[in-house]
C-alpha cells in the first residue's frame, strides 16, 4: 500500500490554500488549522445566539406591529445563523453540545458587543444599522474563507443579513425625522454604541495574536484594521444623512489617505469586556445558562419518546 | 387626529358592529398569542425550538396584522393598525383568556398552543369557506399556518406526555392550569351569535365537538388524563373582562405608544 | 442524557431540481428533523421538498482516494462530444 507522508499532505494542503481551493471537512488539514476553525466558527455561532438577547429585550415592547414582526424575523434569522455555523463546525467532528457547554461555562468567547445593554428603542435601530453593519463587513470578507462549510454558511448569512441592516437604518431614519425627543434618543444610542462597534473588528493588527496565521491559511481574508476602516468609510455618510454625530472629535475625511481618520479607541475597555467585565457579561451568560438548564427535561423527554417509538 | 382609542367597546346591536367585534376577537387572539410567544425568543429549550417558536409567533403577528388591516377599512373609529393593536384599553381587547395566560414552562406553552391551535384549526377551516369573501381569504391564508401550529403542538404534547416521568408530570400539570380557559372559545359571544346567524361564523357547538374529540384522543395517546373542568365563565371575548395577567402583558406591549403618543416609529 | 442526534438536510428548491445538501439540524425523530429543517433552511421560500437523513448513515468517500477515484475519468476525453471532430456540413448531430 502506498503511504502518503505527512509532508506530502501538508504540501498538498498549502497548495490548495495557495490556489484558492476550498478545504473540505474530510480533507487532511494541520491540527492547528482545525483548532483555529473550531475556535473561530464556534465563537461566531455563540455570538449569533447570544446576540438575540439585547434585541429580544425590545421585542415585546416594539412600538408598531410592522417593527415587531421585522425585529422578530431578524432575531429568528440570528438563531438560524447560529445553527448554520454550528452545523459548519460540526462537520469537523466536534459536538455542538460540547461547544455550547464551553460557551455557557464561560470558556469560549463571543463578540464583546453583546455585553452592552439595549436601553431604548433607538438602540434597536442602531444595533441593526451599526452592529449588523459591522458584522456584514466582516462576513462579506469571510465568504472567501478557505474552509468550505464556513464559506458556504457565510454566503447564505450575508444574503439574509442584508435586510437586517436596512431594518435598523429604517428605524434610525424614522427617529431622525421624528420629534426632538426621538432625535435625542437616537443620538444617545449612537453615542453609546459607536465605540463598542468599532471594537468589534478586534484589536489593532499589530496586537492581534491569532491574525497572522489565520490570514496565511486564509481563514481570515482581511485584517482587523482594514475592515474597521472600510466600515467607518461606508458608515460616516450614512451617519451624516441622519443628521447625527459620532462621539469622536477626530473623525474627519482625509483626502490624502482617501479614508476617514478616527480617534484613538479605548482598548483598555475592550480587554476588560473580553475578560468578563462588561456591563452585561454575567447577565447574558446567566440567561443562556438558565434557559439551557431549564430546557434539559424537554430535551430528555424527546429522546425518551423517540427511543420508545423508533 | 388622536390615535387614542376613546370609544366604549363596540356594542353588538347591529350586524356591522357584530362583525367588527368578531374581527377583534380573531385579531386579538392572534396578537396576544404572538406577543406571548415572543417572550420565548432566545431562551427556548433548544436552538431549533427557538426558531420554531419564532416562526409560530411571526405567523400569529401576521394574522393579527391582516385582521387589523381589514378592521381599519371597515371600522370608522380606526385610524391605523397600530392604533388598534396598541392603543386600546384592556377591556377593549376581545381575545379569549387562554392566549393571555403566561407561558409558564415549555409544557404550559405547549398546552396553550395545542388547545388553542386545535380550536383555531376547526374555526379557520369553517371561516375559509364562509360567505364573507374577505374573511374567507384571510382565514384561508391563516389556515395553512394554523395546520402547522396544530401539528407542532400536538407532536410536542405527545413527546412530553409520553416522554419521561418528569415531562409527563409537567405536561399534566400544565394542562390542569390552562384547561378551564379553553372553554371560553366555545361560549358564544353576542358577536359569535350574530355572525353565526349571518352564515359567517360556524356553530361553536360543532367546533367544540370536533375539538373535544381530537383533544381527548391526543391526551389519551399522550398517556395524559383529561383534567377536571372548573370555572368556565371566562368571557373576555364578549366584554373584555380579562385575567390578572392581561394588564401586565399590555403594560409591556403598549409601553412605547403610551409613553410617546402620536409619534411615528 | 445525551445530545439530540444530527441529521443532514437536503432541499429541493423547486420541482424539476435535485435535492441539494444545505446543512444539518439536531432532532430526536424524523418528523422533528423535517420541522427543524423547515424552520432553519426554508424561511425564505427556499424549498418545496425536504429530505432528512441521520448523519450517521452518510458514507463519504475518503479524500485520500480522490486521485484513485476521480483522476482516471479525466483521461476519458472520448466521453465528451467535443472529442469528435465532424465536418461542418453534417447537421443536427
Amino acid at each position: 500500500m502506498e503511504h502518503t507522508t505527512s509532508i506530502d499532505l501538508e504540501k498538498r494542503f498549502e497548495e490548495k490554500i495557495a490556489r484558492e481551493l476550498k478545504i473540505e471537512p474530510k480533507d487532511w488539514m494541520p491540527e492547528e488549522y482545525r483548532r483555529m476553525l473550531i475556535r473561530q466558527i464556534s465563537q461566531h455561532a455563540h455570538s449569533e445566539v447570544i446576540g438575540m438577547l439585547p434585541e429580544k429585550n425590545w421585542l415585546t415592547r416594539a412600538p408598531t406591529l410592522r417593527r415587531k414582526m421585522a425585529l422578530l424575523a431578524k432575531i429568528q434569522d440570528e438563531a438560524g445563523h447560529g445553527l448554520y455555523l454550528y452545523s459548519a463546525v460540526e462537520t469537523l467532528g466536534v459536538s455542538r453540545e460540547q461547544l455550547y457547554r464551553d460557551f455557557l461555562d464561560g470558556k469560549a468567547k463571543y463578540s464583546n458587543i453583546f455585553n452592552y445593554p439595549a436601553l431604548t428603542w433607538a438602540d434597536i435601530g442602531v444595533i441593526g444599522w451599526l452592529v449588523d453593519g459591522a458584522a456584514i463587513v466582516n462576513q462579506v470578507s469571510l465568504q472567501r474563507t478557505s474552509f468550505g462549510p464556513y464559506a458556504r454558511a457565510m454566503v447564505r448569512i450575508c444574503k439574509e443579513e442584508n435586510f437586517h441592516q436596512r431594518q435598523g437604518y429604517s428605524i434610525c431614519l424614522t427617529l431622525a425625522r421624528g420629534s426632538a425627543e426621538q432625535r435625542q434618543m437616537l443620538q444617545d444610542a449612537i453615542n453609546r454604541w459607536w465605540w463598542p462597534v468599532l471594537m468589534m473588528f478586534g484589536p489593532p493588527d499589530a496586537e492581534s495574536k491569532h491574525s497572522q496565521k489565520s490570514m496565511k491559511w486564509k481563514i481570515k481574508r482581511a485584517s482587523n484594521d482594514t475592515l474597521r476602516q472600510k466600515f467607518i468609510d461606508q458608515t460616516v455618510p450614512q451617519l451624516e444623512y441622519l443628521g447625527m454625530k459620532a462621539p469622536d472629535p477626530h473623525l474627519k475625511w482625509n483626502p490624502e489617505r482617501g479614508h476617514y481618520d478616527y480617534g484613538p479607541i479605548d482598548w483598555e475597555e475592550f480587554w476588560n469586556v473580553i475578560r468578563g467585565k462588561g456591563p452585561c457579561n454575567k447577565e447574558r451568560l446567566r440567561t443562556k445558562r438558565v434557559a439551557y438548564e431549564e430546557g434539559q427535561w424537554v430535551r430528555d423527554a424527546a429522546i425518551a419518546y423517540a427511543k420508545e417509538y423508533n | 387626529m388622536s390615535r387614542t382609542f376613546d370609544t366604549s367597546s363596540p356594542t353588538t346591536t347591529s350586524t356591522d358592529e357584530a362583525k367588527i367585534h368578531y374581527l377583534f376577537q380573531l385579531a386579538d387572539n392572534a396578537l396576544i398569542m404572538g406577543q406571548r410567544l415572543c417572550e420565548w425568543t432566545g431562551v427556548a429549550p433548544e436552538l431549533e425550538i427557538d426558531l420554531a417558536l419564532c416562526n409560530i409567533a411571526l405567523d400569529h403577528l401576521g394574522q393579527a396584522n391582516a385582521w387589523y388591516e381589514y378592521l381599519v377599512e371597515i371600522y370608522p373609529q380606526a385610524t391605523d393598525v397600530d392604533q388598534l393593536a396598541f392603543c386600546r384599553d384592556e377591556h377593549q381587547y376581545y381575545n379569549i383568556t387562554l392566549v393571555e395566560l403566561p407561558n409558564g414552562d415549555f409544557a404550559q406553552t405547549i398546552a396553550k398552543m395545542a388547545l388553542f391551535s386545535i380550536f383555531n384549526y376547526y374555526l379557520h377551516d369553517a371561516l375559509r369557506q364562509c360567505s364573507d369573501a374577505r374573511i374567507a381569504a384571510i382565514a384561508a391564508r391563516s389556515y395553512k399556518e394554523i395546520q402547522y401550529h396544530r401539528r407542532y403542538a400536538s407532536n410536542w404534547l405527545l413527546r412530553l406526555g409520553d416522554g419521561t416521568d418528569i415531562s409527563h408530570e409537567r405536561m399534566q400539570k400544565a394542562l390542569d392550569i390552562v384547561w378551564d380557559h379553553a372553554f371560553e372559545a366555545f361560549t358564544p359571544s353576542p358577536a359569535d351569535h350574530i355572525m353565526h346567524q349571518q352564515g359567517i361564523a360556524p356553530d361553536l357547538e360543532q367546533i367544540k365537538a370536533l375539538w373535544e374529540d381530537e383533544v381527548h384522543q391526543l391526551l389519551h395517546k399522550a398517556t395524559l388524563s383529561i383534567p377536571d373542568t372548573g370555572f368556565t365563565g371566562y368571557r373576555a371575548k364578549s366584554d373584555g373582562v380579562h385575567t390578572e395577567h392581561m394588564g401586565y402583558l399590555l403594560a409591556e406591549m403598549q409601553y412605547m405608544q403610551r409613553r410617546y403618543p402620536n409619534l411615528q416609529w | 442524557m445525551k445530545e439530540w442526534p444530527l441529521w443532514e438536510v437536503f432541499i429541493r428548491s423547486k420541482n424539476g431540481q435535485y435535492h441539494k445538501h444545505v446543512g444539518s439540524v439536531h432532532a430526536t425523530d424524523a418528523q422533528m428533523a423535517i420541522e427543524h429543517a423547515r424552520d432553519t433552511y426554508t424561511r425564505r421560500n427556499e424549498g418545496v421538498s425536504i429530505w432528512v437523513v441521520p448523519s450517521k448513515y452518510i458514507t463519504a468517500s475518503d479524500p485520500e482516494d480522490e486521485d484513485m477515484l476521480f483522476e482516471p475519468a479525466k483521461d476519458k476525453v472520448y466521453r465528451h462530444p467535443t472529442f469528435y471532430k465532424l465536418p461542418d456540413d453534417v447537421k443536427n448531430i
